[in-house]
């Protein structure tokens, strides 16, 4: 590696806008004409709408329009819809009801939008929202999702009888049951997996543009994927077709997974800026992020996993209730089936698995990915589970796992996965070591004397990343295919563009895509930019979520790499006479190896642009594109561990230490690996003590700010401890396997396990709150 | 409406507004700096903060009115001559920051911090400190060593100049 590139630890192109108050998020967009936009709520939970009176609202100071789901419908916008298909066991396919991104009959969640004000400022579409009169009609309410599959239950959609979405299996259930059968211990337990609110920093934001001269609208997005964001609301939406709508995600502040989904303010901004013939800018505030952003996790299984007499694992089975809310979000079917239950067999060698899982409709907010995505539930089930069996059977919980990993590659599990390398007892080791597993009973000696109860616990993860091969994911009921484009353009006088389809909210492309050519031709970083974000500049693209950007996007890049290096190379041997064969670029310079003959890089790309004198039938220019789909998914793993103390007077929990040990595959910047690790742990943390979505019976959500939903604050975690100890990847050209959410999946159970060994009772349930914990501390005595 | 005069990053500025206008808004709408972010409703997040006459302010949570008169520095004007402040150095060099919208409101509440310490921080003060500035990305671990280095460069700089 040279001091920038693959390998660097460089610090950030992008910090300096971000430092200085530059950097340009959607809500900081300002266009002449701009007008603010409010939207009017549902404050009930389910209900039928009556009428809409918005008279006395548009007459109000300052107000251009109220436009309603009626409206909406009549000039032919389309339902929102989940993009990928999944199947009952029966074979019918799964019921997905209609969601409108205004509602015009029936509101089903607290924050079901149903008319957008426009006007002046926002303080007067606030005060214009608030005369809007709509008369509802109450219906009952179901917030629980086991109970919403009872018969009698409120049904929120007609196509979804009792609420069912899909009733899903995977894996063998005869060989599951055989084995359980033959098993010399059964470990029986049930998990919950507690519901979040992603929380980006940035609340979401829209800024519609029509541009009557051209019939042509420009939007303006807090998305993670504006390309998706752009088809879909073309192909399904009816909101413009894809050459008349330009969609921007500019910097973005944040998004987990929430930025994912295309939403309805979004769709309805620029369909209210053609209705009124301004631009319309919606910002959200905390509460509406809270009340509409897509929330995440929300399951409850109950597990049986079986034993041998050597402490094997020879079968497990799973049931899982997986609350989706009111609608089916973008990708809401895909989390708690193909994002879940293929993890199921984690790092362990299991010959028999099966999973059976239920989706279903509540009064809820839409429920889809978060930081993990359907992994922490497959991780936190298995290793608490693990955690569960280690002391029923009296062995360490690090035997069991050592006992248990797959030692031998590539591992064909019996749910879809066939890992393609790793090693975990590497990562167990060195997760062990430098939380000196063996020091902790004197830690824990000492730690009694002075009145409080010590704990420890670990967690062994593996999730799937880099999603995945087109072909693959179409056969499991993916409505596109998960594939990046790149373009790199060499300019005339050197500099580099590189366009992706992936896009940065956080994680620093402007930086790591860049180290990838300084690596690759030796020029300046400060020569090289990363274009992303806008859908007029880079022609397609599929975002990021899922650790995606460097195993898929940065491939992209390396295929477009070689492009460029091939005809650099032609135009170099052609300038020097020189055979192509001998060419070798190093340090910004193209050289005939083995002699001291050189091209500067900028003086060939002035030749390819010049034209003057290139090889006989060269096309002028040096830009070439490429498109990369994944032979495979990606497998990053590692362990965890954390030691907590709980004060037994209080039930407060306090993270003494905690460790990471993580395999990434090949790092491009380990800094930044580094951030993506404690900020994937300060969330997986903020789930296992802090944070907890909760609606009453009524169907109003209590946690709707920060005075009452608990984020992670400094004080609250402590400094972690990582490492990596990587295999590479094999079936990606940087051998890079994702680390984006590697924290988040690996920490809530090392968490909860060290609680619960602390306190000496096994039923806890996340959010850890010292409420909680200290009641199950005095109920084990 | 009211009107609002006020010193910013050293020019003195005025506005009409609303009455119920808040400072935060007053600065991103009527003096188009966008520097200063809005993460909460309810004084929660710290995104907002600014130093009004020298000391660290929620701006969401004062009226623009009520900062009439005031000497107001934002984001946009911490850094002189266009050399990065030492506290935003120090970011930049710890990782401190990966989505940057809540950077603008830790820096500034950084630099108070700093100042109200005169250097003297340990990292369970940085943390306690940082209570009202909520960031989703970086678990707060290299914003406390971010700040913590810039506790130790600023002092020994004064130091040095004593």
């Amino acid at each position: 590696m040279g001091v920038e590139g693959i390998g660097a630890r460089v610090a950030r192109k992008e910090d300096k806008r971000f430092l200085t108050g530059k950097g340009r998020y959607t809500d900081d967009m300002s266009v002449p004409g701009m007008k603010f936009a409010v939207f009017v709520r549902s404050p009930h939970a389910h209900a039928k709408i009556v009428k809409i009176d918005a008279s006395a609202a548009k007459s109000m100071p300052g107000v251009i329009g109220v436009l309603d789901g009626k409206q909406l419908l009549a000039d032919g916008i389309g339902n929102l819809i989940c993009g990928w298909m999944i199947h009952s066991k029966d074979g019918s396919p799964m019921k997905m009801g209609a969601w409108r991104p205004l509602a015009h009959e029936t509101v089903r969640y607290v924050g079901d939008a149903v008319a957008i004000v426009v006007a002046d400022s926002v303080a007067e579409a606030r005060d214009a929202a608030e005369a809007v009169v709509v008369d509802y009609q109450e219906l009952p309410v179901v917030i629980d999702a086991s109970k919403a599959l009872q018969p009698g239950q409120p049904q929120l959609h007609p196509e979804a009888p009792n609420n069912l979405i899909f009733d899903w299996q995977i894996g063998d259930e005869a060989a599951t049951d055989k084995a359980i059968a033959a098993a010399t211990h059964v470990t029986e337990v049930t998990i919950q997996n507690n519901r979040l609110s992603p929380n980006p920093m940035e609340p979401r934001a829209a800024l519609g543009i029509y541009d009557a001269g051209d019939d042509h609208y420009t939007c303006y997005t807090t998305s993670q994927n504006p390309h998706v964001a752009r088809l879909v609301m073309s192909a399904f939406y009816n909101v413009a077709p894809e050459n008349k709508l330009r969609v921007i995600a500019p910097d973005v502040g944040g998004g987990f997974g929430s930025k994912i989904y295309i939403y309805p303010e979004e769709i309805v901004c620029l369909w209210a800026s053609k209705r009124t013939g301004v631009p319309v800018k919606w910002t959200s505030d905390r509460t509406e992020a809270f009340l509409t952003d897509a929330h995440g996790r929300d399951h409850v299984s109950t597990v049986k996993m079986a034993f041998d007499a050597n402490n094997r694992i020879i079968g497990l089975k799973v049931d899982t209730i997986a609350n989706l809310g009111a609608y089916m979000s973008l990708f809401s079917s895909a989390v708690p089936t193909y994002l879940y239950a293929t993890l199921l067999s984690g790092q362990y060698d299991i010959p028999a698995i099966h999973a059976n899982v239920r989706t279903v409709y509540t009064n809820t907010a839409p429920v889809d990915a978060y930081r993990g995505a359907g992994r922490p539930e497959a991780t936190y089930l298995l290793e608490r589970t693990m955690e569960t069996a280690a002391r029923e059977l009296g062995v360490s919980p690090a035997e069991l796992r050592r006992v248990n990993f797959i030692r031998s590659f590539p591992h064909q599990t019996p749910v879809i996965m066939n890992y393609d390398a790793g090693d975990y007892e590497a990562s167990l080791n060195a997760a062990m070591q430098a939380a000196d597993w063996n020091g902790f009973a004197a830690r824990k000696a000492e730690a009694e004397r002075r009145g409080m109860k010590r704990g420890i616990g670990m967690s062994c993860y593996i999730e799937a990343c880099g999603i995945a091969p087109s072909a693959a994911v179409g056969s499991l009921g993916a409505g596109v295919g998960l594939w990046e484009s790149a373009e790199v353009r060499v300019n005339a006088v050197g500099t580099i563009e590189v366009l992706t389809g992936s896009h940065s909210h956080g994680q620093g492309h402007e930086t790591t895509f860049a180290q990838l050519v300084a690596d690759r031709f030796g020029v300046p970083l400060d020569s090289v930019n990363i274009v992303h974000g806008d859908t007029d500049k880079v022609q397609m693209g599929m975002g990021t979520y899922g650790s995606r950007s460097g195993a898929v996007g940065m491939s992209a890049v390396v295929k477009a790499l070689d492009k460029v290096e091939a005809k650099a190379k032609k135009i170099a041997a052609h300038l020097m006479e020189a055979d192509e064969s001998d060419i070798v670029i190093e340090n910004g310079e193209l050289k005939v190896a083995g002699t001291d003959k050189a091209v500067p890089w900028f003086q060939m790309a002035l030749a390819a642009y010049t034209a003057h004198n290139l090889p006989a039938g060269m096309e002028p220019g040096l830009k070439e594109g490429a498109f990369y789909d994944p032979a495979n998914f990606t497998f990053p793993a590692g362990c965890y561990i954390c030691e907590v103390e709980v004060d037994p007077d209080t039930g407060r929990t306090k993270i003494v230490q905690f460790v990471a040990a993580d395999d990434f595959g090949n790092i491009i910047n380990p800094m930044i690996v580094e951030g993506q690790v404690h900020g994937g742990i300060a969330q997986g943390i903020g789930q296992a003590l802090l944070e907890g979505v909760h609606y009453d019976a009524s169907g109003q959500l209590l946690t709707a700010s920060y005075m009452d939903y608990a984020m992670p604050r400094a004080d609250d975690l402590p400094s972690f401890q990582v490492s990596t100890s990587n295999t590479p990847c094999p079936n990606n050209p940087l051998g890079i396997k994702g680390c984006g959410e590697a924290g988040a999946i690996g920490s809530p159970p090392a968490l909860i396990n060290a609680i619960t060994d602390a306190i000496g009772n096994n039923a806890l349930t996340m959010p850890a709150t010292p409420q909680k914990v200290w009641a199950a501390a005095h109920a084990a005595k | 409406m009211a009107k609002v005069t006020m010193t910013v990053n050293g020019r003195q500025v005025s506005g009409h507004c609303d009455d119920r206008t808040l400072l935060v808004q007053f600065i991103r709408e009527n003096l188009g700096l966008t520097g200063t972010h809005v993460g909460c409703d309810t004084t929660q997040c710290g995104a907002c903060v600014i130093h009004m006459d020298g000391k660290s302010v929620k701006s969401c949570s004062i009226l623009a009115a009520q900062a009439a008169g005031s000497t107001i520095t934002t984001i946009e004007g911490l850094a002189a001559d266009g050399e990065l402040h030492p506290v935003q150095a120090a970011f930049r060099a710890n990782h401190g920051l990966q989505c940057g919208f809540c950077t603008p409101g830790m820096v500034m509440t950084a630099v108070d911090m700093i100042r109200r310490h005169q250097g003297q921080l340990d990292e369970a003060t940085v943390r306690a400190e940082l209570e009202g500035n909520i960031c989703r990305c970086t678990g707060y671990h290299n914003i406390v060593k971010a700040i913590l280095a810039a506790a130790a460069e600023m002092s020994g700089a004064r130091v040095a100049a004593e």
